[in-house]
């Protein structure tokens, strides 16, 4: 054995056993976890970063004992800020949004502590994409990886950031106009499947539509299209009212208190049913759509406001959320018509649908009108 | 499997207790101990790489400097199973690591770094690269059958420890030969060679010593000597080297031979390193320890976050953890045949054969069936196994 053998032999034996199964016995890898909340042009941001990491780069043990007290963080939490901060950037087409430290808490993950710096970043508009460049660590621990997680509007994005991939876009949601659009009017439909009251509202005027009255009694319609016809009133005028009210409403020229709105929906709900068992307002239920559709378009309004609207482009989302109102409430009645007609010969339809529906309905709406008014919790729904 | 359901319901309520959705707090006291560091000022090793390291930055670009660190990165990354000091090291080797053609000596230890995350393709490419120009390096050849052997590719791990025969020492060349050969038909006499090898060098490196005690003991235990296992795993830990392999495999001896208490005894401050985390919590679920929800929840958690940053080097693992600890046949088969595909050591066939059992899926274990009988690997373990599922397999004709 000559002597560079001899020489590469020692140092060998360190290396042997570095077999896939031992790496599988490792530490967690050295992560930090970045989660940013996007509203309007302010980010605001929570990092996670190893307090192990970070004494690895700037030092934290500061009388060298292997322990890392508070107090040591504490009195680095300024170098901590300072030191992670300047390795993020955060950018919206040439525009850049620096991040400026807030305070510093502490979590424990599951492989030990970290530190929790929240910071808020200010763009000068509202960002329609981030430019996220992200070095922490990287000439330290390239095996270091940041691992994003992005809020926008209730949607989540996540990302990882390593070594070779320092840098992402990231698309927020409605960053092109035809994108926004479809987002909104994907918003309206879901509205009034999960606006209940919208929902119940509209079925309620719906339920007579194939019934009429004569002599103090419901009779059914012999054809279809006097029933098609009635619908159509009546939802046209629904949707030319509650439209008319959103608009106002979403462009700012009227404002009502939305407890007022709500209470006065559950109001019309229950208003409606009772006209169904006790017919006050008979042929011309389109005028009690039209008129209780403006109140219902304050309540549209306020969902809306909630989904956080685009700037520069308000007429855009409203148009968009506007239609997937009427997409969502065509499908309502696209499926209620042909069944209502269907079933209308029998007895079942008026002592079994039309009566005990509108009951329920009236039911259910008193205890929405009670809960909003008096501002309690008293269903579910 | 009804312990793995207890486990699972508690690990709901675990899911609702304060602990499991911790909040970020901050502390009361500037005295209270967040974090404990292996390294301090007290610690040789630590004061070594902090010197290389300040060298280093001073002298950026030479190379021998590098490579010494990257080095001793390593080392300390293996015997404290901690991949941040792989990091280190690639940061280390940072000005060659990405050059055309870096120098043989940076491209052993990248081989060791890619290998380190089962990139076995790249780490063989670039131990290749090594021998094209220096065919007599006897690390390239180590390291090239250590990951062939990985694969269980034992035809291939053979030819590459033949040159070490002429290249390093004799009981180098002994280990790295009788390692593959004891997998590959020939278990028992590998063991009596190697043994032999062994008592004709008494005076080897500690390191070497180590390596080569480890390798003998989990000969023996392939072969059913339990109390060989046990004096070789004894003689290995006495020499009193920080060694996470070897905690764990002895730790697993030990789980087979159900001696729960012993375990927990060895491994109860080893909460870091999540392979020997998982052994101890294996022995606490034995054990009923109260530690035990604690360490099941911490697993999950490492698990999950490992698949967040898009790694895959813990299937193993994780299909142990969903098996044992669980009781998830289903998903921990999965997890073992995803395993499977990148690399076959006794422990990779284990868990396929005793998800696929505890699974009631006799098909999904075929394949691993049949490569044991192509590749003759002994092992008792896996021997028990195969004549469960055939039993099972016959029960379930009649």
């Amino acid at each position: 054995m000559n002597a560079w053998v001899g020489k590469a032999v020692i140092g060998l034996i360190a290396f042997v056993l570095i077999g896939s199964a031992g790496d599988a016995y490792a530490h967690k890898p050295s992560d930090s976890y970045l989660s940013l909340q996007v509203d309007g042009p302010q980010i605001a941001g929570r990092w996670d970063i190893a307090l192990r990491d970070l004494d690895y780069a700037i030092g934290l043990d500061a009388n060298d004992d292997g322990t890392i007290t508070w107090g040591e963080v504490r009195a680095r939490h300024d170098a901590i800020a300072a030191y992670a901060l300047a390795r993020l950037s955060i950018g919206s087409e040439g525009d850049s949004c620096p991040p400026r430290a807030q305070e510093q808490l502490i979590d424990q993950h599951s492989d030990g502590a970290y530190t929790v710096l929240r910071f808020l970043a200010e763009c000068s508009n509202q960002p329609r994409a981030l430019d996220l460049r992200y070095r922490l660590f990287s000439d330290l621990d390239p095996q270091h990886k940041g691992l994003l997680r992005l809020e926008y509007r209730g949607r989540t994005q996540t990302g990882i950031f390593s070594h070779d991939h320092p840098e992402t876009r990231i698309d927020l949601a409605g960053s092109t106009p035809l994108k926004q659009f479809l987002d909104f009017g994907r918003e309206g439909i879901w509205h009034i499947w999960l606006g209940f009251d919208h929902l119940l509202f509209l079925l309620t005027l719906l339920l007579p539509a194939v019934l009429f009255r004569s002599q103090n009694r419901w009779r059914m319609v012999s054809e279809f299209r006097p029933a098609l016809w009635d619908v159509v009133r009546i939802v046209s005028a629904f949707t030319v009212a509650h439209s008319i009210t959103l608009s106002l409403a979403t462009l700012s020229v009227i404002h009502l208190p939305s407890r007022w709105v709500e209470s006065a929906i559950a109001a019309s709900v229950v208003l409606a049913a009772l006209n169904n068992l006790l017919p006050v307002v008979q042929g011309r239920r389109w005028v009690v759509a039209f008129g209780f559709g403006l109140i219902h378009g304050f309540g549209f309004a306020s969902v809306l406001a909630d989904l956080g609207l685009p700037q520069g482009a308000k007429v855009l989302a409203l148009v968009g959320f506007n239609l997937g109102v009427e997409v969502g409430q065509l499908a309502v009645v696209a499926a209620f018509l042909p069944l209502a007609y269907g079933l209308r010969r029998s007895w079942v339809y008026e002592r079994l649908v039309l009566v005990p529906g509108s009951v329920l309905i009236a039911m259910v709406a008193s205890v929405w009108l009670v809960e909003r008014v008096f501002n309690l919790k008293l269903l579910p729904l | 499997m009804r312990a793995g359901v207890a486990v699972l319901t508690l690990l709901c309520l675990a899911a609702w207790s304060p602990a499991a959705t911790a909040k970020p707090f901050l502390p009361a006291d500037d005295a209270q101990v967040l974090e404990r560091l292996r390294t301090s000022a007290a610690d040789p090793q630590a004061r070594e790489l902090r010197r290389l390291r300040a060298e280093l930055a001073q002298n950026p670009g030479n190379l021998d400097l590098a490579v010494k660190l990257a080095r001793r990165d390593i080392e300390q990354g293996r015997a404290e199973a901690d991949p941040r000091f792989y990091g280190y090291a690639q940061a280390a080797l940072g000005p060659w690591w990405n050059a055309p053609e870096p120098p043989p000596s940076v491209l052993i230890l990248r081989a060791t770094l890619r290998q380190s995350v089962h990139d076995f393709d790249g780490a063989l490419a670039d131990l290749d690269a090594v021998l094209r120009v220096q065919p007599s390096h006897p690390q390239a050849w180590l390291t090239r059958a250590l990951i062939a052997q990985v694969r269980g590719d034992y035809p291939e791990a053979r030819r590459s420890c033949a040159p070490l025969g002429r290249l390093s020492t004799r009981l180098v060349a002994a280990t790295c030969r009788a390692g593959a050969a004891s997998l590959n038909g020939e278990a028992a006499r590998s063991f009596d060679f190697l043994r032999a090898s062994l008592e004709a060098e008494p005076d080897a490196d500690p390191q070497l010593r180590i390596w080569v005690l480890t390798v003998l003991a989990e000969m023996a235990d392939r072969l059913g000597k339990v109390s060989e296992a046990e004096t070789y795993f004894r003689q290995a830990m006495a020499l009193g080297l920080r060694d996470s392999y070897l905690l764990g495999a002895y730790a697993d001896s030990l789980l087979d031979q159900g001696r729960a208490t012993e375990v927990v005894a060895l491994l109860k401050d080893e909460i870091r390193a999540d392979g020997l985390l998982l052994r101890l919590t294996l022995a606490e679920h034995v054990l009923h320890a109260p530690s035990l929800l604690e360490h099941v929840e911490a697993l999950r958690a490492r698990f999950e976050a490992s698949r967040r940053r898009g790694d895959a080097v813990h299937k193993r693992e994780e299909a142990r953890f969903v098996l044992h600890l669980l009781g998830q046949p289903r998903e921990a088969l999965e997890f073992a045949k995803t395993n499977w595909a990148v690399q076959r050591e006794s422990w990779d066939a284990r868990l396929v054969l005793e998800s696929a059992l505890a699974a009631h899926d006799r098909s999904a274990a075929q394949p691993v069936v049949d490569w044991l009988t192509a590749s003759k690997l002994e092992d008792v373990h896996l021997a028990q196994l195969v004549d469960a599922l055939e039993r099972g397999a016959r029960e379930a004709k009649r």
